[in-house]
């Protein structure tokens, strides 16, 4: 079997070029292992060896996070090699940084594997954990040969592209993916012995944690609305008739943009509604009930508003992912701030 | 009130000029079933189609599935309010069809209709692809409207069970169980040492295609009650539901609900079942607190510790869930809550619309948004070009080889949140 | 969506039915809509006072866009 061939990152200080003196080293790269890249090609023994050695000063990767990772993706570039390692990192937070980041843009780069270790307090754990491994590691260095052992044997199975288990028992840094599995029991009979644990003060394992969803700091209100322009975007899926983006009834995958430039109000089949999560009689025999165009457009007329916009927006919220809306938002309130829209009126179904 | 379970397990079923059951293989005469069906007149035609495990079959697009049931003895009969009158069920014997189940298909009604496989990776997320599944293909007459073609489908559904099932009167069970519901003064001198322990059972309730019915009522103008769980056995508790396939509550769930059988099982022994409590998901904000305040004060009438709380659907139903538990656990009742997810094709996303920081005990039933391709089968019984329209289909669902691809919430009953099959999710 | 399209300093409101999902999830105006299949309707009106019910919605939405607020607020 050949043997698989390693790069290495580390940071001033384990790469033996000196202490918070050197942490603005610019990276550089040598051609074979330092420090505890000795003890892990020790480990590897006749399957693996660490062909290069990227080290970096942990201030000037952090100071410099772009420059930096472009400049070590540079010195990679053109080089033969199998699995990328970083670290351990233990709870040095720059350091962390600088692993979890270069781990990620090496495997995102190159389509290698590549695998880090930190303590899982150190802020890198947080940040870059989706897309690639973050083993667990000790909080300092006295856990070096235990941290070391586990990065080596992680990575020979990701190289070999073996099935790699859940967090607890693998001990890595969750990526924040839900994945499906099928249980032994079934969802009721692991209901009823959950409240039974409950009841009796047992300790009990949720399957589902309650999700903390972040707040947004509100913008500022408008101060002369009769001269604004108010742009209408809706998740009740109301669409001209024969849906011309053909937006799916659930789990949206996109958004319309239609003009209502000539439009002051939503007549029953030139407009309907392709939401599926709720009754569509009343939307269909007059979707103003679900995007109140013909009212604002009223308000307009009346001179409470200077426009309405042009444009209004549409896509369904029925089983819509939360990151699927988030996007869409993202993506509207950007074309909104590029036509100068001043507000917004959202209805959801 | 006691109730007696028979169960008479159907190894196969076929065509036969007469319908009994013998030897466990349960033989059917389509012809006299067909004209009972066809007493409807807004059925045109019905034609019937049987899949059995491991075959090679796709059904699509399924609207209803229901237990053969059939009440040998004791008052009403199964399905009050459908085929019989209103009188309380729950008492006496009832035969049960094991390993066999009615299956509604034909021309879509609405769509979020689903697809069972009968073998492939398809049929792994279901317990239908391993019974014997009898299924009526229903033709509507033309120009019908979906409110009536939804509800000729539906209670075509009921009769095919109920006349399955009577062929078993005479049968004797392989299996039987018998379940006591005591009054709750009895229970608690019965069993003072044990958890007292309600199952609050949330059934959807929000205009077409989204709607339950109890005893024949429409569940939208209930108020929470109580009832016993041997008369959800009986069949009390229809589905007129096209939520997402995934996730919503076919009739075959309720009344082999496994929360209730569960609690009953253990009944006397680790808890004492106190009763159920139904209450529905309105569209309303004022009703659904409305609903949430009299599950809590009657959860506490009853002297209830612990409560398990089955949702159906998701998305604002997970506000009546949320308030459910909120306001028990405020009034020191423990709880469990039974659910689903939506967490996006990647699992990221935050799979529930609704949260409350009460909810500490959860049972997941999976994630809805898992992309499956399923190899094409040899035959499909319906109509293949419904997968692109349902739910969790999309335009170019259908391969050019028959395969398709389609997220987990296409399959019938997959994610069905009274915890009825044994997926669940785990953070990677 | 609303959140996302408020971060990018547009001030946004929520019309919708159900308040306490909308409130979890971060939005930051939020005015309570009729009934989920007809967040700004009302059947059971006629034509002309449903157009009426729907201004005065509006004039509300409107209101809620002018306020400088420091946190979620619902509007009535």
């Amino acid at each position: 079997m050949n043997k698989i061939k390693y790069v290495h990152y580390l940071n001033q200080f384990y790469g033996q070029i000196g202490g918070e003196d050197k942490a603005d080293q610019t990276p550089f790269i040598v051609p074979n292992s330092v420090g505890p890249g000795k003890e892990i090609e020790k480990l590897l023994g006749d399957e693996g060896e660490i062909v290069a050695t990227i080290i970096c000063g942990d201030t000037y990767y952090g100071d410099n996070l772009q420059e930096a990772t472009d400049t070590i993706i540079g010195l990679l570039k053109g080089l033969d090699f199998d699995c990328f390692i970083a670290g351990p990192a233990f709870n040095a937070g720059r350091y962390g940084m600088a692993c979890g980041s270069i781990s990620e843009a090496v495997y995102k780069n190159f389509n290698k594997p590549a695998v880090t270790s930190m303590y899982h307090e150190n802020p890198g754990s947080e940040i870059f954990n989706k897309e690639i491994y973050i083993l667990k590691s000790g909080k300092s260095a006295v856990s070096m040969r235990k941290d070391i052992d586990k990065l080596v044997n992680f990575s020979k199975r990701l190289v070999r592209d073996e099935y790699i288990g859940f967090p607890d028992e693998e001990e890595y840094i969750p990526q924040g993916r839900r994945i499906n599995v099928q249980m032994e029991k079934t969802g009721a009979v692991r209901a009823v012995d959950m409240l039974i644990k409950k009841i009796k003060g047992m300790d009990f394992e949720t399957e589902l944690p309650m999700p903390v969803f972040d707040r947004v700091r509100p913008a500022k209100g408008l101060e002369t609305i009769s001269k604004c322009t108010i742009a209408l975007v809706t998740s009740g899926g109301i669409v001209p008739q024969g849906n011309p983006d053909k937006i799916e009834s659930a789990n949206a995958s996109k958004f319309g943009k239609y003009n209502i430039d000539n439009v002051n109000d939503f007549i029953e089949n030139e407009y309907i509604t392709v939401h599926g999560g709720y009754d569509p009689v009343y939307a269909l025999k007059d979707p103003d009930r679900v995007l109140p165009l013909d009212a604002l457009k009223q308000l307009e007329l009346d001179g409470f508003i200077g426009k309405v916009f042009k444009y209004f927006y549409s896509t369904v919220g029925n089983t819509t992912a939360v990151s699927s809306a988030k996007r869409f938002g993202e993506e509207i309130g950007q074309d909104l701030r590029n036509n100068n829209v001043d507000g917004v009126i959202l209805t959801s179904t | 009130m006691k109730l007696e379970v028979g169960r008479v397990k159907i190894k196969d079923a076929q065509f036969s000029e007469k319908t009994y059951i013998e030897d466990n293989v349960l033989y059917i005469n389509k012809t006299e079933l067909r004209k009972y069906l066809m007493e409807d007149e807004n059925i045109q035609d019905v034609n019937f189609e049987i899949a059995k495990p491991g075959e090679s079959v796709r059904i699509v697009p399924v609207k209803d599935i229901v237990q053969p049931i059939y009440k040998v003895s004791g008052p009403g009969q199964v399905f009050p309010g459908w085929l019989s009158d209103v009188e309380t069920v729950g008492e006496g014997v009832t035969n049960l069809l094991d390993g066999c189940a009615v299956v509604t298909c034909g021309k879509m009604v609405n769509f979020q209709e689903g697809i069972i496989d009968m073998s492939g990776p398809g049929s792994e997320f279901n317990s239908f692809s391993k019974s014997i599944n009898f299924v009526p293909l229903i033709t509507p007459i033309p120009g019908l409207e979906k409110h009536p073609h939804e509800e000729s489908v539906r209670v075509a559904g009921l009769k095919t069970a109920y006349y399955l099932a009577r062929a078993s009167k005479d049968v004797k069970p392989d299996e039987v169980e018998v379940f006591n519901y005591d009054p709750i003064n009895e229970s608690s001198n019965l069993y003072p040492q044990l958890p007292r322990v309600v199952y609050v059972y949330m059934i959807q309730s929000q205009g077409l295609m989204h709607d339950n019915y109890v005893y024949g009522l429409d569940a939208k103008g209930i108020l929470p009650t109580l009832i016993s769980p041997t008369e959800v056995i009986d069949g009390i508790i229809v589905s007129g539901n096209c939520a997402a396939p995934c996730h919503k509550n076919a009739t075959i769930h309720h009344i082999n609900n496994p929360v209730i059988y569960d609690l009953m099982r253990r009944h006397g022994k680790e808890v004492n079942f106190v009763g159920v409590i139904i209450t529905n998901e309105h569209a309303m904000l004022a009703f659904k607190k409305r609903g949430a305040f009299f599950t809590n004060k009657l959860a506490r009438l009853i002297g209830a510790e612990g409560a398990i709380i089955t949702e159906e659907g998701g998305g604002n139903p997970e506000t009546d869930l949320m308030l459910n538990c909120k306001l028990l656990e405020k009034s020191n009742i423990k709880t469990v809550l039974v659910t689903d997810e939506y967490a996006g094709r990647d699992g990221r996303s935050q799979g529930l619309a609704d949260v409350t920081i009460e909810a500490d005990a959860v049972v997941t039933n999976g994630n809805g948004n898992m992309l499956l391709n399923l190899p094409a089968m040899e035959k499909v019984i319906g109509h293949i070009e419904s997968v692109e329209t349902i739910t969790g289909g999309f335009s170019g669902s259908i391969h050019e080889d028959g395969s398709i691809s389609v997220e987990l919430a296409s399959i019938m009953g997959s994610l069905c949140e009274l915890g009825y099959e044994r997926l669940t999710t785990k953070l990677k | 969506m609303v959140k996302a399209i408020e971060a990018q300093g547009i001030p946004a409101v929520h019309i919708c039915t159900i308040v306490p999902i909308s409130q979890t999830v971060g939005a930051n105006r939020i005015l309570p809509g009729v009934a989920i299949p007809y967040p700004t309707g009302n059947p059971y009106l006629t034509r002309n006072e449903e157009v009426a019910m729907r201004k005065k919605m509006l004039l509300t939405a409107l209101k809620a866009l002018s306020e400088n607020i420091d946190s979620q607020t619902i509007f009535d």
